[in-house]
C-alpha cells in the first residue's frame, strides 16, 4: 500500500466516521435542537462521500438542497414550535411496532443495493506519487443533463409536475386559513 | 493547476536540489494550503480596512471627518479596533446553550470563507489562478453559502434571548426569498457561458470591455446584473436591507450576545460576504481579471499581476458602490422587503432568462 492509497483510506473514514458519528446523534440526542445541527454534519459529510465517489454535480446539490433548503425548513420548524425543549413533547415514540419492520426494510433495500453496486472504477483522485497531477476526473454535470433531458425526460417531467403540485398546495394551505381567520 | 504546480516544483528545485523526490502531489496540497492561507488573510485585512473605509465614507458622506486620531487620518483605526476585540472579555450569557453558542461564528465563518475557493484571482500559464478550479464552481458557491444560514440560526437561537432569535429568523427568511433571484441570475449566466466553471467564464468575456456579459445581451444583461447586485446585498443584510439587524428595533439581531473573538468572527464573515459578492459579480458580469481595453502591459507569466490589479479593482469598486447605498437610502420594511424579492425581482429574473434564451436560439444554429 503506498502513501496515495493511504491518504485515500485515510479520507473515506475521516468522512465516514463523521457522518456516522453525527447520525447517532441526530438518532439519540435527547435535545431535538441538536439532532438538527448535527443532521448538518450527516449531510456534509455524505456530500464528501459524493465527492469521494468522484461525483461533484452530486455532492453539490446536495448541500444546496438538504443543507440550504430541509434543513433549514426543519430548524424553522423546530424553533418556532412551542415547548419544544419538552423532551416527552419533541421526542415521543411513535407507533414502535411499526416503525420497526419499515426501518428493517428499509436496511435490507439498502444492503441489497450496496452489495448489488460495481464499486470498482477509478479510485486515486490525487496521485501523490506520479509525475503528473490527476486530481477530480472531468464533469459530470454534462452526462447529468443529457441523461435527464434525453433518457429520464418523462420522469423529470414528472417529478417537476409533483413539485408544482406540491407547491400548489402550499400556497392553497397557507391561503385559506388566512382567509378563514378573517 | 498543472502548469503552476510544475512551475513552482521546477522553480523550488532550482534553489534547492534535495526537494527533487518531492512528488508533484505534495506541491498541489502544499500550494493549496498555502493560497488558502493567503486568501483568509485577506479576507481578515479587508474586513478590517473595510470597517475603516466605511467609517470615513460614512463621515464624508454626512460632512464629518470619520476616525481621525490614531495614525494620519485614522488610518490605523481597525488596528487599533482589532486589538480593542481581542482583548475583550468573552461572554457567554447565562441562558445561552454553550456548545452552539461557542460553535456559531465558526460555521458562518467558514460559510462565507469558502467561497473564495472557486473564485479565479488571475489567469497564470493559461490557468485559473486560485485556491482550486471547479468544474461545478457556480454551484458550489450557491451550496456553499447554505453554511452561512445555518450559522446564523445557529447563533440566534443558542443567544438564549427573544431578540436575536427573532434577528437571526429574519436574516434567514430572507437570505432564503433573495436566494432565489441570484439563483435565476445565476442560472442566466450559465445559459448565455454554457459552463458552471468560473474560470472557463471569465476566459470567454476575453477581448475588452464590450465582450463582458454585462454589455453582451443589450439591456436584458445588464438587467440581471442589476437584480443580481440588489438581491446580493439583501442576501449578506446590509442597508437598505438590513432588517435583521435593524438597530432601532432589534439592537443588533442575532450577534446581539456576542463580544470579543467571537463578535470579530462575524464581523469579519459580514465583510467577507461583502468581497465575495462583489467577487463573483466581478467574475460572472465584469470580465474577471480582463483588462477593459485588452490591453497587457506586462509580459506572459507577470500578466497575472496585472489581471490581479483589475480583477481587485473591480471588486473593490462593487464594494464601495455597496457601502454608498448603506448611507444613502432609508430601510425597507419587512412586507415590502419580502415584495421587492418576489413581485419586482423574480419575474424580472425569470422574464430575463427566457428573453436571453430565445436570443440565443436566434443567433445560434
Amino acid at each position: 500500500m503506498n502513501i496515495s492509497e493511504i491518504i485515500y483510506h485515510l479520507i473515506f473514514y475521516v468522512f465516514a466516521m463523521l457522518v456516522i458519528g453525527s447520525a447517532l446523534v441526530v438518532a439519540f440526542s435527547r435535545n431535538i435542537l441538536y439532532s438538527a445541527f448535527a443532521l448538518l454534519l450527516t449531510l456534509f459529510g455524505v456530500a464528501g462521500l459524493y465527492v469521494f465517489l468522484q461525483a461533484d454535480f452530486l455532492a453539490a446539490a446536495q448541500v444546496l438542497i438538504y443543507v440550504g433548503g430541509i434543513l433549514v425548513l426543519i430548524l424553522f420548524g423546530v424553533m418556532l414550535t412551542h415547548q419544544i425543549s419538552n423532551v416527552n413533547l419533541s421526542n415521543p415514540a411513535v407507533k414502535p411496532w411499526l416503525a420497526g419492520p419499515l426501518v428493517l426494510i428499509i436496511l435490507a433495500g439498502l444492503i441489497w443495493i450496496i452489495v448489488k453496486t460495481d464499486w470498482s472504477g477509478p479510485k486515486i483522485w490525487l496521485d501523490l506519487i506520479g509525475s503528473e497531477l490527476k486530481i477530480l476526473p472531468g464533469p459530470t454535470t454534462q452526462q447529468i443533463g443529457q441523461a435527464i433531458m434525453g433518457k429520464y425526460l418523462l420522469p423529470f417531467e414528472v417529478v417537476s409536475v409533483l413539485l408544482l403540485a406540491a407547491l400548489l398546495g402550499a400556497a392553497y394551505l397557507a391561503r385559506s386559513r388566512g382567509k378563514s381567520n378573517q | 493547476m498543472q502548469n503552476l504546480i510544475l512551475e513552482i516544483q521546477k522553480w523550488a528545485i532550482s534553489q534547492a536540489n534535495f526537494l527533487k523526490p518531492v512528488p508533484l502531489g505534495f506541491w498541489y496540497i502544499l500550494f493549496m494550503f498555502i493560497f488558502g492561507g493567503v486568501v483568509l488573510g485577506m479576507v481578515m485585512f479587508f474586513a478590517g480596512f473595510a470597517s475603516y473605509a466605511e467609517r470615513k465614507i460614512a463621515g464624508h458622506m454626512q460632512s464629518r471627518l470619520g476616525p481621525m486620531r490614531v495614525g494620519p487620518h485614522g488610518i490605523f483605526q481597525f488596528i487599533a479596533d482589532g486589538i480593542k476585540l481581542v482583548l475583550k472579555e468573552d461572554l457567554i450569557p447565562a441562558e445561552a446553550d454553550r456548545l452552539l453558542f461557542k460553535a456559531a461564528p465558526y460555521v458562518l465563518f467558514a460559510g462565507s470563507l469558502a467561497v473564495f475557493a472557486a473564485i479565479p484571482f488571475s489567469q497564470v500559464f493559461g490557468e485559473p489562478l486560485g485556491i482550486t478550479n471547479l468544474n461545478i464552481g457556480l454551484l458550489y458557491i450557491m451550496a456553499v453559502s447554505s453554511f452561512v444560514v445555518i450559522g446564523i440560526l445557529m447563533a440566534g437561537w443558542a443567544s438564549g434571548n427573544k431578540w436575536s432569535l427573532l434577528g437571526g429568523m429574519r436574516s434567514v427568511a430572507q437570505i432564503v426569498s433573495y436566494e432565489v433571484p441570484v439563483a435565476v441570475s445565476f442560472l442566466t449566466v450559465i445559459m448565455i457561458a454554457g459552463t458552471m466553471n468560473m474560470f472557463d467564464i471569465v476566459k470567454m468575456q476575453e477581448g475588452g470591455f464590450w465582450k463582458w456579459i454585462i454589455f453582451k445581451y443589450p439591456p436584458f444583461t445588464l438587467i440581471v446584473f442589476l437584480i443580481y447586485y440588489i438581491a446580493s446585498i439583501a442576501e449578506i443584510n446590509r442597508t437598505p436591507f438590513d432588517i435583521a439587524e435593524a438597530e432601532s428595533e432589534l439592537v443588533a439581531g442575532f450577534h446581539t450576545e456576542y463580544s470579543g473573538m467571537r463578535f470579530s468572527f462575524f464581523f469579519m464573515a459580514e465583510y467577507g460576504n461583502m468581497l465575495a459578492v462583489s467577487a463573483i459579480a466581478t467574475v460572472l458580469f465584469l470580465g474577471g481579471w480582463q483588462s477593459p481595453l485588452h490591453i497587457n502591459i506586462l509580459p506572459a507569466p507577470w500578466f497575472a499581476l496585472e489581471g490581479i490589479f483589475w480583477f481587485f479593482a473591480k471588486t473593490l469598486f462593487l464594494a464601495f458602490v455597496m457601502v454608498w447605498l448603506r448611507w444613502t437610502l432609508p430601510r425597507y420594511r419587512v412586507d415590502q422587503l419580502m415584495q421587492v424579492c418576489w413581485k419586482v425581482l423574480l419575474p424580472v429574473a425569470f422574464a430575463n432568462l427566457i428573453l436571453i434564451g430565445i436570443w440565443i436560439a436566434l443567433t445560434t444554429d
